[in-house]
């Protein structure tokens, strides 16, 4: 698959850019004109606080920019800075940028998701912060904005975050992606080794990972770790808001309750692609993009409202 | 009885039909001004995929047959579930099709108005509660995202320090006082509570407001002025 557009930053995947990289190479060149940027230093009062470091940015970049010369809104939490996590000051740029996308309606907006959830430095009013993101999601799909999230980052995307990117239009992962509520360590610390091994990494892949979230439709795109191969798939979204009504959301709900009838006793993701009619589940995790989608495609069940 | 069902008496002097049905809580109310949808969780539910789908199968069934009809959540849940099964089948997808569903309502003109009367923890108060349009809590209700030892553990602040702080900053210690300072909560209900959410249904419907009362009562300085910067910015 070509990449559309023209983007000529070096493109070595999102798994280890920083947050500045990831937009420049999603991008079209030279085109991001960033919001709140670390000059104007608002960083959070907590962490101050608390005798932290801050960041000039608090976490998150925001901006403006083109697409293949589409007008896009993009946001890229910074996986560097704890762990991408949503204060106060990152969870307040993430809803301005929304409620401005509401407002000013571009092609689309793009969300470079790579978090833990809320900062727990900030406890309460991270979790405040991520309510206040989920309900500008809404009002920017209300005004026909499609919301487009990628996590395609090391830390992941975790807590209240994976449910607003369950609430956006479209969510596109790689297979080192992953796409959670309760993370492996969280579900370990709380119920025991027993019940999730977290150093397994097999396992935790396999459970949240892109390929299992692609096949189950908690992903409506997986792509291979590469900037140009996020743009394509996230273009021909842009400007393809999904209507968020009773029709589809009865849809929705008549897919979801399948999957629980389907998928709801499984033991392990395993038996799930079996059911699903993957004839060596085992393979897949090994098998390279290609030879996965060959299989995949066919076989997975589709997300969405 | 069981608490939730004390507290619909409470609720609805003239009557209520809400039943139990395992972790939820369903039924019609009534009052003067009408039929009210009631909704909810009991006995700390943890919200997972079967729970959070009963839960939104019952809002899109209150969507197509009283249009309009308000819609009261009665929350009481530790949170999303934790666990590897609900994780597995895509809780987060659960989650947020039940916040969906309550958006949904929203945009149809069901106004929310949520009540948490027992726990009301992260994730699961993110997608049962929070979502409202109005947010309340009886007095003696616990609100957090986590415990403070739990949080002292992970964060590696001292725990005597993060007790030190939540006397000074309402944005670390659990409780209601703190999510009325911080702006997620409307008010804090005690005595007449079918008073209460009479008054709940007569005030007028606002975008979400809680940025701005978070810093009109100086509980959270930030999230208002930095969401309209974000707005103001120049092209």
């Amino acid at each position: 698959m070509e990449a559309a557009g023209v983007s000529n930053a070096t493109d070595d995947g999102f798994y280890e850019a920083t947050a500045r990289q990831r937009v420049a190479a999603l991008l079209d060149k030279g085109s991001f004109h960033e919001i709140l940027p670390p000059a104007q230093r608002v960083v959070s009062p907590h962490l101050k606080e608390l005798d932290l470091p801050v960041a000039f940015d608090d976490g998150i970049v925001i901006g403006e920019g083109r697409l293949d010369g589409r007008k896009v809104f993009v946001a890229a939490q910074e996986p560097a800075f704890m762990g991408g996590s949503v204060g106060e000051v990152h969870g307040a740029k993430l809803t301005g940028l929304l409620d401005r996308a509401a407002r000013d309606r571009p092609d689309g907006v793009v969300l470079l998701l790579d978090t833990g959830g809320v900062r727990l430095h900030e406890a309460n009013a991270g979790l405040i912060a991520i309510s206040e993101i989920q309900r500008a999601v809404f009002r920017a799909r209300a005004a026909a904005v499609p919301v487009i999230a990628v996590s395609a980052g090391s830390n992941g995307c975790f807590g209240g975050i994976g449910i607003v990117a369950r609430c956006c239009d479209y969510v596109v992962m790689t297979e080192e992606g992953r796409l959670s509520v309760s993370g492996p360590e969280v579900i370990e610390s709380q119920k025991g080794v027993e019940e999730f091994d977290a150093r397994d990494r097999a396992l935790v892949w396999r459970t949240m990972g892109g390929k299992h979230r692609y096949l189950i439709g908690e992903a409506d795109g997986l792509v291979q770790d590469s900037a140009a191969r996020i743009r394509a798939a996230v273009l021909p979204w842009l400007g393809t808001p999904v209507p968020l009504d009773l029709d589809s959301l009865t849809q929705e709900h008549a897919r979801l309750a399948l999957r629980l009838e389907q998928f709801g006793d499984a033991q392990d993701a395993l038996e799930i692609w079996s059911r699903q009619g993957v004839k060596a589940p085992q393979d897949l995790p090994g098998l390279d993009h290609e030879a996965f989608m060959n299989i995949a495609v066919p076989l997975r069940n589709s997300s969405h409202a | 009885m069981h608490e939730s069902l004390a507290l619909c008496g409470k609720l609805f002097p003239q009557g209520h039909d809400v039943a139990i049905e395992g972790s939820l809580l369903h039924g019609t109310g009534k009052t003067p001004g009408g039929d009210i949808a009631v909704l909810g969780t009991l006995d700390r539910a943890a919200i997972g995929v079967d729970l959070a789908s009963a839960l939104a199968s019952r809002v899109l069934d209150i969507v197509r047959s009283h249009p309009g009809r308000p819609i009261v959540m009665l929350v009481d849940t530790q949170g999303q579930m934790l666990s590897r099964r609900d994780e597995l089948l895509g809780n987060a997808g659960y989650l947020a099709h039940l916040s969906k569903c309550f958006e949904l309502a929203r945009q149809r003109g069901h106004r929310l108005v949520s009540v948490v009367y027992g726990e009301a923890v992260s994730g699961g108060f993110l997608a049962l509660g929070m979502i409202a349009d109005q947010v309340y809590a009886l007095a003696d209700a616990k609100i957090r995202v986590m415990a403070l030892p739990a949080m002292s553990r992970i964060t590696l602040i001292p725990i005597e320090r993060l007790e030190q702080l939540c006397r000074s900053s309402p944005i670390f210690g659990p409780g209601v006082v703190n999510y009325v300072k911080l702006g997620a909560l409307n008010a804090v209900w005690e005595g007449d509570l079918a008073q209460c959410l009479d008054k709940a249904m007569g005030s007028p419907l606002e975008d979400d407001q809680r940025a701005a009362r978070g810093l009109q009562l100086a509980g959270r300085m930030q999230a208002h002025p930095v969401r309209q910067m974000v707005l103001d910015a120049s092209k």
